[in-house]
């Protein structure tokens, strides 16, 4: 290699060198971000997941409290596939146990119903906007359904329910971060950055929250919620009580970043240049440490998410005829119901897999919010 | 050293004042008192209770008087080991907490022990064998066990028990074992319903755990000193754990503080679904009948618990790492 190749060759590595160093800071981000291949997945789930719940009205066969009086309890059952008649279910046959006097049901494999796409059923408003009565599939008459998930104790079919509950579920979580965001970095950032008396108080005040078990205190204060209040103010009500808490975490990380911030060159300068104090918060401060807003926030949902359910579950979240994962599983709460009827654990798997995509996602997430690190 | 736990303990003072007022304010957040719920649960039963009869009562327990003066006798009982009455059970709070509470702590710190013995090790090998299929594995289901909440656990676990083993694995003890004189047996089938639990209640907990003993030994591992040990010529197996391990480990002790309040969290929330006589079922119960004074002692001793665990966690901490005593 000539002395001439060698230097343009130098070059060229240098000129490699600095575009990287030209790339924005959020650019930067985004090529260590899409190195995770978990976290990827982490967030396609996510994504998957919300557009699930836009569309939940359509891709459930049944509305949340549509009954089935004549399958209560009814077992899962089996999608086949024929290459002829195309996908069909076997009809159930009831039978009554003359012992237990429990209602089992049975599929009869002599009689075969077609499931077919796109069918006209219960109405609906999708996304609460647009009137429609089609849904993704389903069966048809109207004496019998088509239960991928097994029917519940009042013959509701559990799969639509698990569906439609994710509504509630990944909203509550995503109205509850945002919640906490708002409290949490207003009242992080300018605890750190003004410091001295102000700063003290939050603190005492942040140490006084955490000093309660959280779960112990969610129930304290959603027990307080009067029982005759209307769904949606139990709602809200909810998502309130649970960001009452979660800030807290938000606002400690945030000080922490911004008292060392508040020593950089940058903030001196617009001081300097006459800056007020709001203004050098939420134009200078806010944006330098949003990426590390953007994870903490990620990282929260799964907390608000087991939350809620755990609360529904425990009879003091969210309560019928509102539908969420959590107020699924109280029917699964007895050992007869999981003895008898364990596919009532079904929105189990919803819960477990929501959380399992916000971790992944916020996990790499947090890597590439520090992209300077290796 | 000593002025350290001095300095935490004063520190702790005035937090706890705060805490047990507004514990107090929260437990009186409900609408209406004992007497209006105890009135709307006889009214559904088909009986009733006058308003007569209720203002005689309420006078009775002091429910009348205004709130200053019911939380200082309520507070002021706590200097006497006194927490109150409970109108529901009518009996003493105290008679009534003290196992539970201590069954509540005794899974707590059982499970804390797994935690530790399980999520250490595991740590460690994942650090040793970084990218490996076993590492790549592990985190997996690190990730896995921190989404699965502890009451999906436990319903799991009610599952198993059911179609695994075909016996009912909910409360303290089997069928029959309740009553029976303590034995051997008696002990190792309480032995039997505690693990279980506590594993369940550790398996976030391991997760974490594992997750940052990996992080800090790697961090660890990638010092000057470790490569000078190995070039003394030291065997890995003591390179790793007489030098990497013993720093390596000061985050874990630190998060310690942290796991706390979700061990407490978890325990009462497992303790329902398991119905394991911990302060769960009952203090879900005291906040629906409003039977104020047992919930406001179990919430404030929930509280108190989490602080003192804390202090513990500080505590370790300090003596560990000589830098946290100077500041």
């Amino acid at each position: 290699m000539s002395a001439y190749e060698a230097q343009m060759d130098e070059l060229a590595s240098r000129a490699e060198e600095e575009s990287r160093f030209a790339l924005s800071q959020w650019q930067l981000m985004w090529r260590k971000f899409v190195r995770s291949r978990t976290a990827i997945i982490g967030g396609a789930m996510i994504l998957l997941f919300y557009v699930a719940a836009l569309l939940a009205d359509f891709l459930s066969p049944y509305g949340a409290n549509q009954r089935f009086v004549q399958f209560l309890y009814a077992p899962p059952q089996a999608l086949h596939v024929d290459l002829r008649q195309g996908v069909y279910i076997h009809a159930l046959t009831r039978k009554v146990d003359q012992e237990t006097l429990l209602t089992t049901y049975a599929p009869d494999p002599t009689q075969r119903i077609p499931v077919r796409l796109l069918v006209h059923g219960e109405p609906y408003k999708l996304a609460g906007l647009i009137p429609s009565d089609v849904h993704l599939f389903g069966i048809d008459g109207k004496d019998m359904g088509v239960f991928l998930f097994g029917t519940d104790r009042q013959g509701r079919d559990v799969l639509s329910r698990a569906l439609i509950g994710g509504q509630m579920s990944l909203t509550i979580g995503l109205v509850g971060v945002a919640l906490s965001l708002i409290i949490g970095s207003v009242l992080g950032v300018t605890s750190g950055y003004f410091g001295g008396q102000i700063d003290n108080i939050m603190q005492r005040l942040i140490e006084v929250i955490r000093s309660f078990p959280s779960i112990p205190l969610w129930m304290a204060l959603t027990a307080a919620l009067p029982q005759h209040w209307p769904p949606e103010r139990v709602y809200f009500a909810i998502t309130v009580i649970l960001s009452l808490i979660g800030w807290t975490w938000l606002a400690r990380q945030l000080r922490g970043k911004v008292l060392a911030l508040r020593e950089e060159e940058f903030v001196a300068a617009a001081q300097l240049a006459g800056a007020s104090d709001a203004w050098v918060i939420f134009r200078h401060l806010i944006p330098a440490v949003l990426g590390h807003i953007i994870v903490v926030a990620t990282l929260a949902m799964p907390s608000m998410i087991l939350a809620e359910s755990a609360l529904s579950f425990l009879n003091l979240g969210l309560r019928p005829p509102l539908v969420s994962w959590g107020v699924l599983l109280q029917e699964a709460q007895n050992l007869e119901s999981i003895r008898h009827y364990p596919w009532l654990l079904a929105p189990a798997a919803f819960i477990a897999a929501a959380v399992l995509a916000f971790n992944f996602f916020g996990d790499g997430l947090r890597d590439a919010a520090d992209p300077y690190t290796q | 050293m000593i002025t350290f736990v001095a300095r935490r303990l004063l520190g702790m003072i005035p937090t706890l004042f705060l805490v047990s007022i507004l514990t107090f304010i929260i437990i009186q957040l409900p609408p209406g008192d004992f007497m209006t719920s105890l009135a709307a649960n006889l009214a559904s039963g088909g009986s009733g209770i006058d308003e007569g009869t209720m203002n005689v009562l309420r006078h009775q327990y002091g429910l009348d008087q205004p709130f200053a003066v019911q939380y200082l006798k309520w507070v002021g009982g706590f200097f006497r080991g006194d927490f109150g009455y409970s109108l529901e059970w009518r009996r003493p709070v105290r008679d009534l907490i003290l196992g539970r509470l201590g069954l509540t702590m005794a899974l707590s710190l059982i499970s804390l022990v797994v935690m530790w013995v399980i999520a250490v090790p595991i740590g460690i090998y994942s650090a040793t064998h970084q990218y490996s299929l076993g590492d790549n594995l592990l985190t997996l289901l690190g990730f896995l066990g921190l989404s699965l909440p502890d009451f999906l656990l436990g319903l799991v676990y009610l599952a198993i028990g059911i179609f695994g083993f075909g016996v009912s694995v909910m409360g303290l003890y089997s069928q029959g074992m309740e009553e029976a004189p303590w034995s051997a047996a008696k002990a190792l089938d309480l032995a039997n319903h505690l693990i279980w639990p506590a594993l369940i209640l550790g398996v976030g907990g391991i997760a974490q755990l594992m997750r940052i003993m990996r992080g800090s030994l790697l961090d660890v591992l990638g010092q000057q000193y470790i490569t000078t040990a190995r070039a003394k010529g030291l065997k890995e197996r003591v390179v790793v754990n007489k030098y990497a391990v013993r720093v390596a480990i000061n985050p874990l002790v630190s998060v310690m503080g942290m796991q706390l309040p979700q061990l407490i969290s978890g325990a009462t929330v497992l303790g329902i679904v398991l119905s394991l006589p911990t302060t769960g079922p009952m203090f879900t119960r005291a906040l629906q009948s409003q039977d104020m004074y047992l919930a406001g002692s179990f919430l404030l001793f929930l509280s108190l618990m989490l602080m003192a665990g804390n202090l513990l966690a500080d505590i370790a901490l300090a003596w560990i790492d000589p830098r946290i005593r100077l500041e």
